[in-house]
């Protein structure tokens, strides 16, 4: 079985992850080692197994569809780095005409 | 020191709220300088609540210690994190600190943990090195090192901690005190930082077995804001905690006593068992077969839930900004290269790899397969006995620096804590006495006793019983 190799940086882009080169050569060679332990899952033969996305049987149960007093404004902006007139202020998202 | 004896010197007019703070405050100044289990505290806050605190309550007038991953109204939650240490504080109580405060608890001291609550040493926290109070030269253990070094070193009375993969019980055994994982759904996660969604859960760490009792009495139950919190009752976790083991069929899973084992850990867990057998219980050999897939199924669930709950990290609604961002990406980008430290990154990468397209269904969904054939090992197990004995952890606390050589090393010894997490079931350490390791004279070893879905109360029973014949 080839060594699992990780595409570091790709996966960085994905994840948002802006790292530097010393960085991505640490978790290189740590990230194939858990990935290399990883592949002793495939000696087990699961084509008939159920998947478990949770550990207990509980479903998306939902709370009555009644309105409850919500956090003030203030409160949810309160730890925003940046906010302007009552909103979080971000940098520009459309493209210039 | 325990809830319960100091209950009882309040009820008695021996001490008052305010002594106990004060003496506690007084603790922290003198030792936490050198055990650095406290990230702040809230002393002139938690003076006014002991002030006016309700005797009357199950913990009334109770100071207890909050891992830094819970939120509590107008107070920081780092989660260990630079992301969050700057000017974060917490708009809301979470819903186990609102519960406590309705029972009289004062919240009191914020505890420090590896960064997300990911690490098993707490040296993964960007802000500070909390050491072992038993050898300041050993690690605590993680991810809720702060909350047990406070516990063990008697600057905290008790304190809560969260558990994805052994964060409560292998700390626990590291400081020699007692910590529960309640079971999957049995304590809400409202107001909890969420590292892996499926496996967290909130329990205490305590000096005693009846203290876990009666936190867990307390924060258990159903919650309108989290709907993962099971509807089911919360039975009384104190009036059956002295019924002893006679006749309980306890199991020892020859998978868990294997190679790997330090021997003094090993001699320590089997006396338990022993006296355990000599109380009554009978002891049962059993197999989990597929525990040796437990370190790789872990570690792909969890690092799959992580890199989706801490995209939520973005510099935008709280924490950490990058300044002068370019644009939305490298706002996000630099934000989070900023904020999070190694370990922290490492599980980002190694679960949006296993998400990523391509590599779902080799990893994630086969993980997600071999965690029901897990959960079935301890279904089958259930059958044939009423509980399950284990080591906590393969070794006593390791000595502080290391972890970052090699992270696959310091995951495999999560070995015996993780399994718990993926079936859902409850889990807890208690002290079983000390040991030679590595060149120290006594290190703590703690016995790990797991229970079906939902059986706290038969589990506390079992710790208890074990706790007595210390």
């Amino acid at each position: 079985m080839p060594q699992p190799h990780i595409d570091v940086r790709y996966v960085a882009n994905l994840a948002r992850l802006e790292l530097s080169d010393a960085e991505v050569a640490t978790f290189q060679p740590q990230l194939d080692a858990i990935l290399g332990h990883v592949e002793t899952l495939t000696k087990l033969d699961v084509d008939d197994i159920e998947a478990s996305a949770h550990a207990a049987p509980v479903f998306g149960r939902m709370r009555p569809d009644e309105p409850h007093t919500s956090l003030p404004l203030s409160a949810v902006l309160q730890n925003a780095p940046d906010q302007f007139q009552g909103q979080f202020r971000v940098p520009k998202v459309v493209a210039d005409a | 020191m325990t809830i319960s004896s100091l209950r009882q010197q309040l009820l008695a007019g021996q001490t008052t709220p305010v002594a106990i703070l004060e003496q506690l405050a007084a603790a922290i100044a003198g030792r936490d300088g050198r055990t650095g289990a406290y990230l702040s505290h809230n002393l002139e806050s938690a003076r006014a609540e002991a002030a006016h605190a309700d005797l009357t309550l199950p913990l009334g007038g109770i100071p207890l210690a909050i891992k830094d991953n819970i939120n509590v109204l107008g107070q920081p939650c780092t989660c260990g994190s630079r992301f969050l240490a700057e000017n974060y504080r917490s708009p809301y109580d979470a819903t186990v600190i609102r519960k406590l405060r309705e029972a009289g608890a004062i919240p009191f001291g914020r505890m420090n943990l590896d960064e997300f609550a990911m690490g098993s040493s707490s040296e993964n926290s960007a802000l500070q090195t909390t050491r072992n109070p038993h050898d300041f030269e050993r690690i605590p253990g993680g991810s809720s090192g702060g909350s047990a070094a406070a516990v063990a070193d008697l600057t905290a009375v008790a304190a809560l901690g969260s558990d994805t993969g052994g964060s409560i019980r292998q700390p626990a055994s590291h400081c020699g005190v007692v910590g529960l994982k309640p079971s999957y759904g049995r304590v809400s996660r409202y107001g909890l930082v969420a590292f892996a969604s499926s496996l967290d859960q909130v329990g205490p760490l305590t000096r005693s077995v009846e203290d876990a009792a009666r936190i867990l009495q307390v924060i258990a139950g159903p919650d309108p804001l989290d709907s993962t919190c099971l509807e089911a009752a919360v039975p009384d976790y104190l009036s059956g905690l002295n019924d002893g083991v006679k006749g309980l069929r306890l199991g020892l899973p020859r998978e868990y006593f294997g190679e790997g084992i330090a021997p003094g850990v090993r001699r320590q867990v089997e006396a338990a068992v022993q006296a355990l057998a000599a109380q009554g219980a009978e002891v049962v050999d059993i197999s989990l077969p597929h525990t040796e897939y437990a370190v790789a199924t872990y570690y792909v669930l969890a690092t799959a839930e992580a890199s989706s709950n801490l995209s939520r990290f973005d510099g935008i609604r709280y924490g950490h900004r990058a300044a002068n961002p370019a644009d939305i990406p490298d706002l996000y980008q630099r934000s989070r290269e900023d904020g999070f430290g190694p370990e922290v990154k490492r599980r980002i990468l190694l679960g949006t790899y296993v998400l990523s397209s391509g590599y779902y269904d080799a990893y994630y969904s086969r993980a997600q397969k071999v965690r029901t054939l897990i959960r079935r090992d301890f279904e089958a197990a259930f059958t044939r006995v009423d509980a399950i004995l284990s080591p906590v952890a393969p070794s006593p606390a390791r000595k502080l620096g290391g972890s970052a050589i090699n992270p696959l090393d310091e995951y495999l010894s999560d070995i015996f804590t993780l399994a718990p997490n993926l079936a859902g079931i409850c889990a807890i350490s208690v002290p079983c006495g000390v040991t030679a390791f590595d060149g120290a004279a006594a290190l703590p070893v703690g016995l790990q006793i797991l229970g079906p879905h939902l059986g706290e109360a038969m589990l506390l029973r079992i710790a208890r019983a074990a706790e007595s014949c210390l």
